[in-house]
């Protein structure tokens, strides 16, 4: 099993991919509680980033409202949790087909009546501003006024409820990218990935190969979906509150795909690679302005978008494909 | 016995427009089936109307023995009938490889399987040697054989080609002919081809439909049809007899 999701890796990537991880593993030990936060939304990032890049990167299918997911998620496992005691992993069983089922309606809605390409992502914006404004009014979780977890003081790391120090969130979003990338992997080598690819570059030639393209677009909203509902479970949990206003905003949708599409559409690495450079470049930027002492209102927020315009326009196929010419892989594919 | 194809008073209206009037055609197993016309005689519509794309407003197609009119595309590529683009529609980003992979999963059960279906077919049109190219770094005729492999490898039972000669040069279509010819007479593939290249036509079929205005003004064998006056009239020129 293992041996077969590591089949074709070169030696250099493998030997590159352990080492990074074996950092990963081992920052806790060297990081502050601030920069242990800062990992966290970064990997926070990783993993949201992988779940949209499979349906844009991978099946390209453009989502502008992946924050339905979040939220939908959150909301029914914190819901779960305060009302009824149930544990945020069971919360997550039932999270997953929620927003699955919401993924299949919206990609029904969309796929079956021919909703295509920038009108499709309008779609699922669509969908997240009426969660959004369902749950402003939706009173049993406390409407616009946000939803709260009860918080104690827990003396000891309970991974089963999730509830504890920031080093055991730190963990379990580790292990939650580095799931989120096998899986992504095993899908973009097996057929389903294959058929993907085919109907991302033209869907007219992927038909003509006998592929069923509302299946597999199909497909990948629901396991994008899926996916998804996982950072909802964790994003519950560890800010302990929501606000519809918050969760569900297209602001939230927009900064979850920023990632992917700086890093590399497409492509395995890129989404992590671009959360690490997105959340690092604002760090960056804030400490470096305070720094040389500028405090100009906003000045954090150009620079910002000065960094991402001078990559998009240097670097159109985002950082990784780059990155991994110079780190000496062969171009692949896909 | 039945033919493989049989197409019976298909018609394709777009608005005013007859695209398509009432053409009627069988194709034989085994066979090579040419289609000529001139430009915006109606035979990239007759084709999509065979592949799925279009639903004929009239008439029937009948393919091994079933209504195919009215499937969609990727439903008739599933019972056996493979096509290429006029204008070339590789998977541009994807290696010359994994687009050939794409069509060889139709009908195995692995991507290994489907690689190694892959790598036979490049092999018999040349191009395994640029196998871990993309698709988009290919010239014109290469991208031409990709098409044609990737469609090859849906294990088709009839093959639909749309000028794959367009824009090729004399040798790479001789090269062009030699394969088909070759897939034909070893596979037993049936092939329906678009062509303006008369010489691959000749070549190749021996069976011919010249359409014009989307009506069929001749059909039969290749040496009979040049030499019908309504076809020269219309499509040949006159200076093709000589």
């Amino acid at each position: 099993m293992i041996a077969r999701l590591l089949e074709g890796i070169s030696r250099r990537g493998l030997v590159l991919l352990v080492l990074f991880f074996a950092a990963m593993i081992a920052a806790p030990f060297f990081a502050n509680d601030y920069l242990l936060t800062v990992l966290i939304i970064i990997l926070y990032f990783a993993f949201t980033g992988q779940a949209w890049n499979i349906m844009m990167g991978f099946a390209g299918q453009l989502s502008l409202g992946h924050a339905l997911y979040v939220g939908l998620a959150g909301y029914l496992a914190a819901w779960l949790f305060t009302e009824f005691g149930v544990g945020p992993w069971l919360g997550l069983l039932a999270a997953i087909p929620v927003t699955m089922l919401a993924g299949a309606i919206i990609g029904f809605l969309a796929l079956r009546f021919g909703v295509t390409g920038v009108y499709f992502a309008i779609l699922t914006i669509a969908f997240a501003e009426f969660a959004r404004l369902g749950f402003d009014h939706l009173t049993i979780v406390n409407g616009s006024g946000g939803y709260f977890l009860p918080v104690a003081q827990y003396d000891r790391n309970d991974l089963w409820l999730l509830r504890g120090a920031p080093v055991m969130f730190y963990y379990v979003m580790l292990a939650a990218t580095v799931v989120a990338l096998a899986v992504c992997r095993a899908l973009l080598n097996s057929r389903i990935g294959y058929f993907w690819l085919a109907i991302r570059e033209d869907e007219e030639a992927a038909r003509a190969a006998g592929i069923d393209t509302f299946r597999y677009k199909m497909a990948a909203v629901v396991i994008s979906a899926g996916m998804t509902a996982f950072a909802g479970v964790f994003y519950a949990f560890y800010y302990n509150n929501l606000f519809p206003e918050q969760v569900f905003h297209i602001s939230r949708s927009i900064e979850l795909i920023v990632g992917p599409i700086i890093g590399g559409l497409g492509t395995l690495i890129g989404p992590i690679v671009g959360a690490f450079l997105l959340t690092g470049l604002a760090e960056t930027l804030h400490w470096l302005l305070g720094a040389i002492g500028i405090d100009v209102p906003g000045a954090k927020q150009v620079l910002y978008g000065v960094c991402l315009l001078f990559v998009i326009v240097a670097l159109p196929g985002g950082v990784w494909p780059w990155l991994s010419r110079r780190l000496g892989f062969r171009e692949a594919g896909k | 016995m039945t033919a493989l194809l049989s197409l019976s008073g298909v018609t394709k209206h777009f608005r005013g427009l007859t695209a398509v009037d009432g053409v009627s055609l069988d194709v034989e197993e085994g066979e090579i089936c040419g289609v000529i016309g001139p430009n915006g005689a109606g035979k990239t519509t007759l084709f999509n109307m065979i592949a799925g794309v279009f639903k004929p407003d009239a008439g029937t197609i009948s393919f091994d023995g079933g209504r195919i009119d009215g499937l969609t595309a990727d439903a008739v590529a599933r019972r056996g009938i493979g096509r290429t683009f006029q204008l070339v529609k590789p998977f541009p980003a994807l290696s010359v490889e994994d687009n050939v992979i794409v069509g060889g999963l139709l009908r195995r059960p692995d991507v290994a399987s489907a690689r190694a279906r892959a790598h036979e077919l490049l092999r018999g049109l040349d191009l395994y040697d640029k196998r871990h190219q993309r698709a988009a770094s290919l010239t014109l005729p290469d991208r031409k054989r990709l098409e044609v492999t990737r469609a090859l490898a849906t294990d088709p039972k009839l093959l639909l080609l749309d000028e794959v000669m367009a824009g090729l040069r004399p040798t790479e279509t001789d090269r062009m002919v030699g394969v088909l010819r070759d897939l034909n007479r070893e596979t037993g593939l049936t092939i329906v081809l678009i062509e303006h290249v008369m010489r691959a036509v000749m070549a190749l079929a021996s069976h011919i439909l010249v359409i014009h205005h989307g009506a069929q003004i001749a059909e039969g064998e290749p040496e009979k049809v040049v030499r019908d006056p309504a076809v020269i009239e219309s499509y040949l020129g006159v200076e093709s007899l000589s």
